[in-house]
């Protein structure tokens, strides 16, 4: 063996040593009934093919690879953006685990989140006791100035009732009974995280906003999302209104703790939408949305209480970014700063220069409803053809709005919207009608693999690149950070593709 | 809008009385949402004339989705105007029938079937046996509860556990209990005794419904008695039982459910059972005849 303890190699070295491959050769061999090489070669080759598409696409009862997650993640994600919230989930710790894992992988962030560690006793007599002592210790150790409570499926199976739970362990004294602990119910197996994210918030609204009456004020409610770019996006967002002078309160603000400095202090929560701002968002003019679909509830309940809305979807590009200023200039009565509008020249500038290199390109892409509306729509404004749009969580409504982005552009003329289906038929898609890139999540690097298209990766999550979600990917400036994304993987790819030094170095050029 | 349950053990009665005395209520001009929680899903059949009608379960099983799913799919119109809902549920043996509940009863309350109505009625089945079976005595949702039994002690056992569930709920939420209802089973000191356990729960027995034989006439004709013989007397205990009902409201108590020990000891001092020497329990008639010898 080459490997001792003056010379240790990589493991990406490692397992390509001769007795390794001699190892894993004999493992397949004689533990692994191996099927044939030639066959699975063939079976590779047909899964290519139209007529396997044809059958992928008939596909009923089984999902492989969705582009979603489960309502708690968001439900996690949006309790963390409220000052001094740690987020309780009633269920199971696994489950718990994954959420925390999940947001601290994207982020490269610790993310504070507990469980009620419900075991087989729990699940049986219910977890009334788990929460009663849950909250008891999570008040106790963390000294959360709120606690967000949302739920598990295994407490969704056995129907515990959170409202008259979190009331009996305030009888029993684990917090006190004025304490605030909204709380919302959010069965992993119904919807995604972007219904958990509108639960969770609706449920902290209402917490604080039942059985008072609005005084109708000039501030105006601003509501990100879930989103993975949320730390750039909120600042970007934030910076744009102060250039207005509008006076806002963002609600569910996590750009903080989801980039919290290494200072000598660890932060378990870190800024955050302040409890009183929360109560007071009540007397907001108006509440907007960046992102429709997440917070579909959470709209209806604002307006129930006589706000205006306005939901977005995920403003990315020129027409996105005018469409958000506007309607804030409309509702505040400010104007929008020069300084914004020399941005959006600025933007259009970069546009043009690049546009040689993108218009006509081909592109597929997935990701939740909103973020795959504003990329389709601004792949239509670069003059590049979106032609696969997928979203496992979308519906008929997402449906219709991507197809109503295409039919407004002679460059939609070729494209399809996927409402509900998954990475799977991603890959058919990309095999039988082949674009030039990709854009997606880091699960897409299995597509790139598989199937040779070049992956840009936006969306959520991004384990396999670092710091991403501090770029804003909304308003011009974001719209610059998405363009300069495509671009790069454009040239990389001319580049690659050209050279080939005495063969295809005529084109290997130092100017593109 | 007042929102009330039918708690009780299974074939008691619970879906005929509930059906009738519903039907009363729809007479006296309320308008009305019966919501079946049972997997049996026959708490409607009176009342639509049907065998048992499509379930919000299973047309959603068949859709794929519960999100499938229009209003109109699930909800029926029937006797004056009765909308009926059928929750369904998974066949015997499989999956979970209390998720069903929630999962229904969140379906109905999202695409505004309650909008509307005067009273929702749930019948649910059985014994309060999980969370989800709990689902109708949350926060917001059933404000009284009417358990239907008799005489029988495995009725009174199931009502006293129904007050149990109740109890749960009913100090940190709304939920009361509304009374018992008596189906008679003519079974020795019936009324005596269901007066006793509604005593020894801190309720009262709201109606003692007599038994008629025109009951079981009506049901072959999947009718109501109030629809198939509106003259008779037993249409009349109905409409008193609609009546008291409807007068009910808000006069709910927090039950006081007593123990097994408590409800045999109640059972033996009305002479239903004798009580038992605990020197002869386990011994056979070998032993005992060598005992005395």
């Amino acid at each position: 063996m080459n490997q001792n303890a003056d010379q240790i190699l990589d493991h990406a070295n490692l397992f390509r040593e001769p007795e390794y491959l001699e190892m894993f050769e004999k493992k397949r061999k004689e533990f692994e009934n191996p099927c044939d090489s030639d066959e699975i070669e063939k079976i590779r080759e047909w899964t290519k093919t139209p007529e396997y598409r044809e059958l992928n696409f008939q596909r009923e009862a089984l999902t492989v690879n969705p582009a979603k997650a489960c309502q708690p993640l968001g439900a996690v994600f949006c309790a963390v953006g409220f000052e001094g919230t740690l987020p309780f989930v009633h269920g199971s710790q696994g489950c718990v685990a994954y959420y925390r894992s999940h947001l601290s992988r994207h982020f490269k962030e610790p993310c504070s989140c507990v469980s009620s560690s419900m075991t087989e006793d729990a699940a049986v007599f219910g977890g009334l006791n788990n929460m009663i002592d849950g909250l008891a210790n999570a008040y106790a150790l963390y000294k959360p100035k709120m606690i967000h409570v949302s739920t598990t499926c295994m407490a969704e199976v056995i129907g515990d009732d959170l409202n008259t739970f979190i009331k009996n362990a305030k009888a029993k004294g684990s917090v006190p009974e004025e304490y605030d602990v909204p709380f919302a119910h959010t069965p992993a197996f119904v919807g995604s995280h972007i219904v958990g994210y509108d639960n969770a918030l609706k449920s902290i609204l209402s917490h604080f906003w039942e059985g008072k009456e609005r005084q109708p004020g000039e501030k105006i409610n601003l509501i990100m999302g879930f989103d993975g770019y949320t730390v750039g996006n909120i600042r970007e967002l934030k910076r744009m209104l102060n250039l207005m002078s509008v006076s806002y309160t963002v609600l569910s603000d996590n750009s903080d703790i989801f980039d919290t400095p290494t200072d000598g202090q660890f932060r378990m929560y870190d800024g955050g939408t302040t409890l009183e701002e929360t109560k007071n968002a009540l007397h907001a003019k108006a509440t907007i949305s960046m992102q429709e679909f997440c917070t579909e509830k959470t709209l209806e309940y604002a307006a129930s209480k006589g706000q205006e809305t306005v939901a977005l979807n995920h403003p990315i590009g020129v027409a996105g970014t005018d469409e958000f200023l506007i309607e804030v200039s409309r509702i505040t009565g400010k104007p929008i700063p020069q300084e914004l509008e020399k941005e959006r020249g600025r933007l259009v500038d970069a546009i043009a220069d690049s546009s040689a290199y993108l218009h006509g390109k081909r592109f597929a892409l997935y990701g939740d409803p909103d973020l795959t509306l504003g990329l389709t729509a601004f792949l239509l404004e670069l003059g590049a053809e979106p032609v696969h749009s997928l979203a496992t969580n979308g519906g008929k409504e997402w449906e219709a709005k991507v197809q109503a982005l295409f039919d407004a552009s002679p460059f939609g003329k070729n494209g399809h919207v996927y409402p509900g289906k998954d990475l799977w038929h991603m890959r058919s898609l990309l095999f039988t009608e082949p674009v030039d890139f990709l854009i997606g999540n880091t699960y897409g690097k299995y597509l790139e693999r598989d199937t040779g298209t070049p992956l840009i990766r936006i969306g959520f999550p991004i384990f396999d690149r670092h710091h991403h979600h501090r770029y804003p990917i909304i308003g011009y400036q974001g719209a610059m950070n998405v363009l300069v994304r495509i671009l790069d993987k454009v040239f990389e790819e001319l580049d690659r593709k050209s050279n080939v030094p005495s063969k295809t170095d005529y084109s290997f050029d130092i100017i593109r | 809008m007042r929102q009330i349950a039918f708690y009780g053990k299974g074939g008691i009665g619970k879906s005929t009385t509930s059906q009738n005395t519903l039907a009363a209520l729809a007479e006296m001009g309320q308008k009305i949402l019966i919501v079946g929680c049972d997997p049996k899903s026959d708490s409607t059949r009176l009342i639509l004339h049907s065998k048992a009608q499509n379930t919000v379960l299973g047309l959603a099983a068949a859709a794929g989705s519960v999100e499938d799913l229009e209003l109109e799919d699930v909800m029926k119109s029937g006797y004056r105007g009765i909308r009926c809902v059928e929750s369904g549920g998974p066949e015997p043996g499989v999956g979970c029938a209390g998720r069903g509940v929630i999962t229904s009863i969140n379906f109905l309350e999202e695409n505004g079937a309650y909008d509307g109505v005067d009273y929702v009625s749930y019948d649910v089945l059985g014994d309060v046996v999980c969370g989800g079976f709990a689902m109708p005595i949350r926060e917001n949702k059933a404000q009284e509860i009417y358990i239907v039994m008799s005489g029988e002690m495995m009725a009174m056992y199931a009502a006293n556990n129904i007050s149990k569930g109740i109890l749960k709920y009913a100090n940190s939420g709304g939920v009361r209990l509304g009374g018992l209802v008596c189906n008679e089973r003519q079974t020795d000191k019936e009324l005596e005794l269901a007066e006793a356990l509604a005593k020894k729960l801190g309720t009262t027995l709201i109606h003692f419904v007599p038994r008629d034989n025109v009951v079981q006439h009506a049901e072959l004709r999947r009718m109501t008695v109030i629809e198939y013989a509106p003259e008779s007397k037993q249409a009349e205990e109905y409409r008193t039982l609609a009546r008291k009902i409807h007068a009910n409201s808000g006069k709910g108590v927090i039950p006081t459910p007593i123990t097994m020990d408590e409800l045999e000891d109640l059972l033996m001092e009305h002479g239903i059972m004798k009580k038992v020497d605990e020197s002869i329990v386990g011994k056979s008639i070998a032993e005992e005849t060598a005992a005395v010898h």
